[in-house]
Order: C-alpha cells, then structure tokens, then sequence
C-alpha cells in the first residue's frame, strides 16, 4: 500500500504548553487510522497541523512523498486532503446540491447550472453508496443525513486522504452504524481515512490501527485485534480504568420532582418541548436518553427555573415552582450541574473558591447579612478541593486555569455540597477525561445513595444505561417511552432515540 | 511582581503619551523638557497649582468611579458625562433655591439632589438595556446630548440668573458652598470616601458580587439565582447617581454656580481614568490626580515654553487609546493580561 500521510517528529506548542510532542505517525492508502485521545491530548492540533491551519513548530508533513509548506492550507487541499468538521459547514437554507457544489459551480455560460451539479451529485453519491436526495433542504434532513452532505462536499474534491473530527459526537446509535459503514466503504474504494475520537467502541469497530495520544504525545500504536476496550482506555489514561460502574440496587422513596404537562419554547420561539410528564424519587437516578436537540436543553432549563414555562407545572419536594426564578427552585432543594459549565456553570475569571458558592454568596455562612464572610468562603473552598479531588495549585486560582475535569469538579463540588432532595445533572461528563468521568460517576450514585433524586440527561448512552435505574426517552420534544433498567438495551434505546417505534 | 505585571499596561501607555507628546513639542520648536517641568512643579508643589490640581481631580475621581462600576458589572457608561451634569445643575438649583437651611443640611441636601438627577438619567439607559436590550453605548451618548441641551435651555431660561447675559445660574447660597481644609477642597477628601467606598463594596459585599457576576459572565449569573436585569439597573443607577454626585461636588466646591461651559468634558476624562485604572477604584485617585494636575496646569506650559494646552488633550487622548487597544500586552506577551473588556456584543442583552 503506497504511504498517503507521512507526519514526522512534530511539535508544536501554545505557551509554555506543548500540545504536540515529537509526534510520528503515517496513513496509507485505504486505510483508517484512528487518533485516540481525551480531549486535551493534543487530536485537535494534530490535524490542524496536518491540514495547515496551524504551522507546527518543528517536523515535516508529507503528503506522496512531498513536503508541505508548514501552513499552507491550500496546497494540503489541493494534494487531496479533506476534512469533514465536527460542526458541519453548511448552509441550512440551501439544498444538498447548492451546499455540495458552493465555490465550485458548474457553468453554463455565466449561470450556474444546477442540471450539471445534481448530475454530478447523484454521480458522486452512487460512486460512494451515500444515498442522498439532491434536491432537499439541508435544514429539512437529520443530522446524520447532513454529515453525508458534508462528507459528499469532501468527496466532490477529489479527496483521497478525509479527516473526520469527532464524527459520531451528533449522531443516533443507528447514524453512526451506518457512518461506520460508510467510512469502510470509503477505505474500501482507497480513500485513506484519520478519524478523531475518544469513543472506544466506535474505534473497535472502525479503525485498521489506532494512535493514542495522550498528553501530546504518540504513547502506543495498536491494532482493534491486537487490543480491546479496556486496553485501548488504559493507553489513554496510563492507567486501569474501570469501565463499569458498579453500584447497588436502588432504593427509591417519595416522588421529590413532578413534572406535569410541561411545554416549554427554544429560543426561536418553537416549542421544544411538547407536553412532558415524569416523576423522579429519591434514591434513584432517572435517565433521560435521546439525541440531542430534542427538547432536553429547554426541559432541564424549564425544570430549574431558567427558562420560562409555557405550560404544566414542575413540583420540587412537593412545593410548586411556578414563576420561580433559578434561585428559589435552588433554594427548594434543587442542584444542577447545567450542560454547559463555560456558559453557566462558572466565571472563568473568578477564583475557584468563589465559583463554589456562587450560587450561595448571599446564604449563611458565606454571608452575614451584607457582608461576605472571606473565612468561610476560603474554609469551604479548602474543604470542597480536598474532598472532590480539585487538582489545583490553590483554591484563589482562577477556575480558567483548570482543566476541563477539573472545571467540572469544580460545579459538581457545589451542587453535591448543599442540601439537596433533586440533583439536575445536564450531560455532566461532556468534554471530561476519562480519570474524572469515573470520579463523576461515583459522585453521582452518591448522591442518589445520600437519598435524592437524580436527573441525568446525557447524549451518552453507555452514560444513561450505565447509571441510570429507569430511563426515559425523549425524541422530537416528549417522552416517547419509559422503561426499568433491566430492560435496557442499546438498539431498543436507540430506535426509540430516532423516533421509530419499537 | 504581581504588582509591576498589573500595572505595567497603564505606565507604559502614559510612558508613550508623554513621548509622543514631547515629540510633537520639538517638532514645533518647543522644548519638551521646560514645558513638562513648568506642568508638573506648578501642579504638584505650588500652593495655589496643588488647589487647583485636587479642585479639578475631585470631580474626575468621582466621574471615574462611576465608570468602574459600569465596568465592574459589564456596562460601559459613556454617559457619566451626563449624569455629571444633570447633578451639577440640580445641585446649582438647590443651592441658591433652597433657604434658610444651615450648612450643615444643606450641603448634603444638595449633594442628596444632585446624586439623585444623576441616577434618573442612569436609570433611562440602565432600564432601556435590561428590558429592551438597547446596548447602553448608544443610550448614553444619546441622553449626554439630551441632558447637555436641556441644561443649557435651564440654565439660559427658568433657572437663569437675573441680569446675567451668559447662561447661568444664580450662584449658590454660603450655607451650600464647600470649602477647603489646609487648602486642598473638602470635596477632594469626599471622592477619596467614595473610591473607598466602592472598593470595598466590591470586595466585601454580595452587592459588589453580583454587579461583579453580572459583568463577568451574564448567563452564570443567571444560573446562580442572581436577577440579571435588575442588577443591570441598579448598576446603571449607582452610576449615574455617583456621577450626578459628582456634578454636585463640582458645582458646589469650585464653581459655586451651574455654568454649561464648565464642565465640559469631566465625565469623557473620568472614562480615560477608569480604563487607565484597570477598573479599580482605588486607582482612580491617583490618575485623577495626574490627570486634574495636567489640566489645571496646562496653560502654564503656554507661558513657559510656548506649548499650547491642547497638547494635553492629545497626550490624554493616546493614553485612552493604549490602554483600550490591547497593543502593550500583546506586545510584551503578557499572559492572562486582563485588559479591561470594554463592552460586550453590540445587541446583545
């Protein structure tokens, strides 16, 4: 097989940061390699280097043979290199053939002819076994349907090497089944393939080989035959990691959060969701399972008071939250850990004491009156990063300066730190290694074990199933099912997440 | 260390002022080194130049924390210029309006006054950005040329004095007048308890807190319980309440009556202050300071070395432009350097 890729010795630093130690690695025709690492291991910058959207520090990228220019995007394009982004580049109001051919139309004279690229389309979709209609809009189709698109947009280039960022990160259980189909074909018809992820089970079922990366540097190439999941997890994180979380039975109790008839709006003024009604009681941790864009955002946020509800009521420990602000639902017993930590778990730049109370500055002991109490705020930050395994050089450090993990910690410290009968817990190990994921994990069981009730909305199956004791699934807006945990299973679940009827 | 990488940002924009300044001088013929000497011994160690230095410093302090706060809690507020003057011509109307009162309640009743005209017009931008989602850039140079021209109509109609061919007021009543204490205004002492004041309101209280949370991050805010919008009134009220404050000191410490003219440009200087202080209260008396030694002072450079006042507008008006423009740290690759933000997305809420 002729070596496509030949990335040698690169480094490449931010700072005082090296994101790229001395990495080597090559990709040849037909083959699929994939780059394993947690986030922060250095996947991204990688591929910027090799597609010349970042100039490496030191090292040589060849491409057949030939040495690229450090930076030089275009040239990297025109030996042939594609990349299909994890936030697709399309235009949503166009059709499939109007995003395919944009910046390289075909012409009859001065005017574009939209014949010629619908035949150029069906061609390439046939050539490549991606069925996809043309004509259609691209905000009318799915998810998965659009990364077809954005995968035929790379292929209309003559591709012969295609990098996939985190490909599967939007995706049904069913879409990506069907990418991983895709992406084989793909190799099969001799496009070499780099796939970025940190999912095990897609890399077992994909790759040829696989680089894991960790800390920036290349720490082992392997082979699915030559290794299994855990072994894969143990490269990443240098160490053994329990996959499994092992919990005991729950124990549940009184209903400690009632959702009734509940419609709420997104923000473009649609209904979101659609009539949800769901009950969680302490001591056991509900999951909700579903795709994300369904309707999840707006239900937690309804729930915690952060978003206004059109319709039904939420009740917390039994007392209505009608017109409650954040503040009072969270002063009725509710915790949340929201979806998105940057945008509302934390200031970055405040101190990591202060992020956690930040949603108890005015409340004894933090407080007296109006007067912040300095001792106590400092004594619960030392107490909270001991005890939640912060890793920190000192609680008055910006919370900035913390990892992803850490950032996390950091909100979960606060809420699991408080009286609490209903823990929210929005996908609360997005963008989290692997070492706190476990951590995380196990803060969660301890908090349904303490006696409250846990939602936990996660895009992660394996998340949802491994935690959860009943699981919801929500699909376009409302619960389409709700089922004990025994009966889990990951195709049910994922067909339900489509919205196909069982 | 921490201090130096802190402040490097402001010495070195005012470094580059003053050089840029100088070189303007000699290229006019001026020398630069006769002229900076006169302005800085007359402002700072003559009897009469340190009065005037501290009368005019007073009332740009007070402006500058008006400011901070804004930025403090995510606003900018153009428009302390404004509130400054709706408090100094409410302040005027109080002081020679209001009789038979001893100083000793009249003046605060005066200050009161002028505090509160201020805070109304912070309050028109505050409440237009919290529930209209109008940027308060835009609403505050727009209520500064409102405020300016209802002022002049005031001071030129009901509330002219009589007999007077220029618009003004009546000069106010003795029992409103501030005086001096060993020379230096009493009124420059009330901004240094104003700065403070609100240095440790940020530092101590939940007040400071969530004007603080609000500016920093409005979504976190909002997840904490915190009610964003009014927060962002209150802020904007405190503001222009500082600021009208501040009109009040000016007109009844130095002018002694409302004149439109005099208190041009105060609040603009006060908004150099505050980005030059890096948002920190207590740095802005310093600066106000510098900066109403370099304007009481000035013309004295006209006598000494033939340079013309306006020089100082140019040197004030680059300082303003370094430390706004991220230039000095990205050029000296100052880490986690927390210039001021400026101001956030334009029609953002």
């Amino acid at each position: 097989m002729a070596t496509l890729l030949q990335v040698k010795n690169l480094t490449k630093s931010f700072g005082s940061v090296i994101a790229n130690n001395n990495i080597s690695f090559e990709v040849n025709a037909g083959e699929i390699v994939a780059l394993l690492g947690e986030n922060g291991a250095g996947k991204s910058t990688l591929v910027k280097s090799v597609f010349g959207l970042l100039r490496p520090d030191q090292g040589e990228i060849y491409i057949d043979g030939k040495q690229m220019a450090p930076g030089d995007t275009a040239a990297v394009i025109a030996s042939g290199v594609g990349m299909v982004h994890q936030h697709f580049q399309l235009v949503p109001v166009m059709s499939v053939t109007e995003n395919i051919i944009l910046g390289d139309e075909p012409k009859d004279g001065i005017f574009i002819s939209i014949k010629k690229a619908e035949k150029k389309v069906r061609a390439l979709s046939e050539k490549f076994g991606l069925a996809v209609d043309p004509t259609a809009n691209i905000e009318d189709l799915p998810v998965g349907m659009q990364q077809r698109v954005e995968i035929l947009k790379a292929l209309s280039k003559d591709v012969r090497l295609l990098i996939f960022d985190e490909p599967t990160a939007v995706l049904t259980p069913q879409e990506t089944d069907e990418l991983i189909l895709v992406i084989k074909n793909l190799a099969q018809l001799g496009v070499g393939v780099i796939v970025i992820t940190h999912k095990l089970r897609e890399v077992m079922a994909l790759a040829d080989r696989v680089v894991v990366l960790r800390d920036g540097k290349v720490v082992g190439t392997t082979t699915p035959k030559q290794s299994d999941e855990a072994g894969l997890a143990q490269m990443m994180v240098g160490r053994n990691v329990v996959l499994e979380v092992s919990k005991g039975a729950a124990n549940p109790g009184q209903p400690v959060l009632s959702v009734k008839g509940l419609e709420v709006f997104d923000d473009r003024k649609l209904l979101a969701v659609k009539g949800v009604d769901l009950q969680v009681r302490s001591g056991e941790i509900l999951g909700i399972a579903g795709v994300e864009g369904n309707g999840q955002r707006e239900l937690v946020e309804a729930i915690c008071g952060m978003r206004v509800r059109a319709k039904g009521e939420v009740l917390v420990g039994g007392m209505g939250t009608k017109d409650m602000h954040p503040h009072a639902v969270h002063e009725a017993g509710l915790s949340h850990i929201p979806e998105d930590r940057e945008k509302h778990g934390l200031v970055s730049s405040y101190s990591i004491a202060d992020n956690l109370i930040l949603n108890r500055f005015d409340q004894q002991p933090f407080a007296r009156g109006w007067f912040r109490n300095m001792s106590a705020i400092k004594k619960n930050a030392d107490l909270l990063v001991k005890k939640f395994d912060i890793r920190t050089t000192s609680p008055a450090a910006l919370a900035s300066a913390l990892s992803g993990g850490n950032k996390q910690k950091v909100v979960i410290a606060r809420e699991l730190s408080q009286d609490l009968q209903v823990l929210v817990a929005a996908q609360p190990t997005r963008g989290v290694d692997v070492g706190s994921i476990e951590f995380i994990h196990k803060q969660l069981i301890a908090a349904r074990d303490g006696g409250a009730g846990v939602l936990l909305v996660s895009a992660e199956l394996d998340e949802i199933i491994s935690l959860s004791d009943r699981i919801a699934v929500m699909s376009g807006g409302i619960i389409v099912a709700t089922i004990d945990n025994k009966n889990a299973d990951r195709d049910y679940l994922g067909r339900l997440m489509a919205g196909l009827s069982a | 260390m921490r201090f130096i990488r802190a402040w490097i940002t402001p010495l070195i924009a005012l470094f580059i002022a003053f050089a840029i300044g100088a070189i303007l001088m000699i290229t006019q013929g001026s020398d630069p080194v006769k002229a900076y000497q006169s302005l800085f011994t007359t402002a700072f160690s003559t009897q009469e130049g340190l009065a005037k230095t501290f009368g005019k410093a007073t009332p740009l302090a007070i402006s500058g924390l008006a400011v901070v706060i804004g930025l403090r809690a995510g606003l900018f507020n153009i428009g302390a210029q404004g509130q400054l003057i709706s408090g100094a011509l409410a302040a005027a109307w109080a002081g020679y309006a209001i009789t038979g009162l001893p100083m000793i309640a009249h003046v605060p009743l005066c200050l009161l006054i002028g505090g509160f005209f201020g805070s109304i017009v912070g309050y028109i931008a505050g409440a237009l950005k919290a529930y209209r989602g109008i940027h308060e850039v835009i609403t505050t140079i727009m209520l500064n040329s409102i405020v300016l021209q209802l002022a002049e109509y005031l001071s030129n109609g009901p509330l002219k004095e009589e007999g007077s061919i220029i618009a003004r007021t009546p000069e106010v009543l003795d029992t409103a007048k501030i005086g001096s204490v060993a020379g230096l205004p009493i009124g420059f002492f009330l901004s240094g308890l104003l700065a403070l004041g609100v240095w440790w309101i940020f530092k101590k209280t939940t007040t400071g807190f969530r004007f603080e949370t609000v500016g920093k991050n409005k979504n976190a805010a909002w997840y904490a319980g915190i009610a964003v919008k009014r927060n962002t009134v209150f802020a904007m009220v405190a503001c222009g309440a500082l600021a009208g404050f501040g009109g009040a000191v000016e007109t009844l410490g130095v002018v002694g009556k409302f004149e439109p003219a005099f208190n041009q440009g105060l609040g603009f200087d006060g908004i150099t202050i505050a980005l030059l202080a890096r948002a920190n209260p207590l740095a802005v008396i310093p600066g106000a300071i510098l900066f109403g030694g370099m304007r009481g002072a000035g013309p004295t450079m006209q006598f000494s070395a033939g340079v013309s006042p306006e020089i100082i507008d140019l040197i004030l008006a680059i300082v303003l432009f370094f430390v706004t423009a991220p230039i000095i740290s990205r050029i000296l690759k100052l880490k986690n350097d927390t210039t001021t933000q400026v101001t956030s997305g334009w029609g953002s809420n």
